[in-house]
């Protein structure tokens, strides 16, 4: 199982969408594509736009299926955090 | 170009400031302003700045902005707001910088995403935001920043600026471009006859300018605006969009509460058509700051709508094998 930590990257307020697609392209599918399991550490992020997310986790269920969150967990997440990543996960259901 | 600034333009009166805006000579602008006094929204601010800046850059004449020196007592909230440094006029006023206890944010540029990630950092502190109040207004900058970014076509980006005031204990903001407008960006993948149509399908839920498609691109979810309005919409906030010849106004009082809807239009509102015609988009916004709901809540209001109108519209768009 692989942790990506999020912060280090995209800060407290997670809202630049390019690097989100950067977290997507080269940590996420990555990992993905070898066979392991992952999380996302949200660790100190306070919250994050819904353009974030979606850059971040939209193509995973488009290209994997749905079934590609049996393979993420989301760990640390502030309540912000966590009603952004529901919203784009059951818009893209 | 010609432009008088009143004695006051906020949203609630927005209207009767852009009604006497006249845009018919773009290579230049003649500003006047009231004599006595002149309270205004960071917004038209934001309006003044990007056509000065649009036009300075554009316009062959020696002298393209023509302003008239003001005289009101008001005078020096413009020059703290810097719009003679975007207008490249001296004010003829000297003035103490006193951000920290100001309570604004001057009008801004922001050209890229780099430059908009440090204005969302820098925001909160200058207003003396605590966190709670902040998120909302992170969030809604972030958003509608980077709309102006991808969508607007505009050279110039996003001019922003935003103001503290403490009798109501509002956050008024403005964010202004001039590039190409809302119904230029939907038609792309969307059949739009009117600026009034582009308006409503720019703020309805799943609708992007950059597909077709539900569910949108890897990169847009057509949720920006929507959840802009959607924040406005519960606080009970005035919230303006401007695009072409129309202006859309979500009003303060939602009676009866209808709750949040996925139709702009269903929402208490105003809309003008056959204004001055603004090429590029207006967005005003208003946030009072007490009895506001909890961020997280009011996102889990959000998720309710969105995720059921996108759904729904998928389900019409569904085709069923036919059997005979």
């Amino acid at each position: 199982m692989k942790i990506i930590e999020i912060y280090p990257i995209a800060g407290s307020f997670a809202e630049d969408k390019d690097k989100a697609k950067n977290i997507r392209l080269e940590l996420i599918t990555p990992i993905l594509e070898g066979g392991e399991d992952l999380v996302l550490d949200f660790e100190n992020v306070e919250s994050l736009t819904q353009s974030f997310c979606h850059a971040l986790l939209s193509e995973l269920i488009r290209n994997y299926g749905v079934n590609v969150l049996d393979r993420i967990s989301f760990k640390n997440c502030s309540d912000e955090t966590k009603s952004i990543i529901e919203i784009v996960i059951d818009y893209m259901q | 170009m010609k432009i008088h600034i009143p004695n006051s333009a906020f949203l609630g009166n927005i209207n009767a400031f852009i009604k006497l805006v006249d845009f018919s000579n773009p290579e230049e602008i003649y500003i006047t302003a009231n004599e006595k006094w002149m309270s205004v929204h960071p917004v038209v601010l934001c309006m003044i700045a990007s056509l000065g800046v649009k036009v300075r850059a554009e316009s062959d004449q020696e002298k393209p902005i023509l302003c008239e020196k003001f005289t009101a007592t008001s005078k020096h909230y413009f020059e703290r707001m810097r719009l003679f440094r975007f207008l490249q006029l001296n004010s003829e006023m000297d003035i103490v910088e006193h951000e920290s206890a100001g309570r604004f944010i001057p009008i801004t540029q922001i050209k890229d995403a780099k430059v908009l990630s440090h204005f969302i950092e820098d925001m909160i502190p200058l207003l003396h935001l605590d966190k709670q109040q902040s998120q909302s207004i992170k969030y809604i900058v972030s958003e509608l920043v980077r709309n102006v970014l991808e969508h607007s076509a505009s050279e110039h980006g996003a001019f922003v600026a935003a103001q503290y005031h403490a009798k109501t204990n509002t956050v008024r903001l403005g964010i202004v471009d001039t590039g190409v407008g809302i119904k230029k960006t939907i038609s792309r993948f969307h059949i739009v006859k009117t600026d009034k149509d582009a308006i409503q399908l720019a703020l309805t839920p799943g609708i992007t300018g950059t597909t077709s498609k539900e569910g949108g691109t890897d990169y847009n979810a057509g949720a920006g605006l929507f959840f802009t309005k959607s924040i406005s919409r519960i606080n009970e906030d005035y919230f303006v969009i401007y695009s072409g010849d129309t202006l859309f106004k979500l009003l303060k009082k939602q009676k009866p509460d209808t709750g949040l809807n996925s139709d702009p239009f269903a929402d208490r509102h105003t809309l003008e058509e056959g204004l001055p015609i603004w090429n590029g988009t207006v967005i005003g916004v208003d946030m009072t700051l007490d009895d506001n709901e909890n961020f997280s809540a009011l996102l889990q209001s959000i998720r309710e709508v969105y995720t059921s109108t996108v759904r729904s519209r998928r389900e019409k768009k569904y085709k069923k094998p036919k059997f005979i």
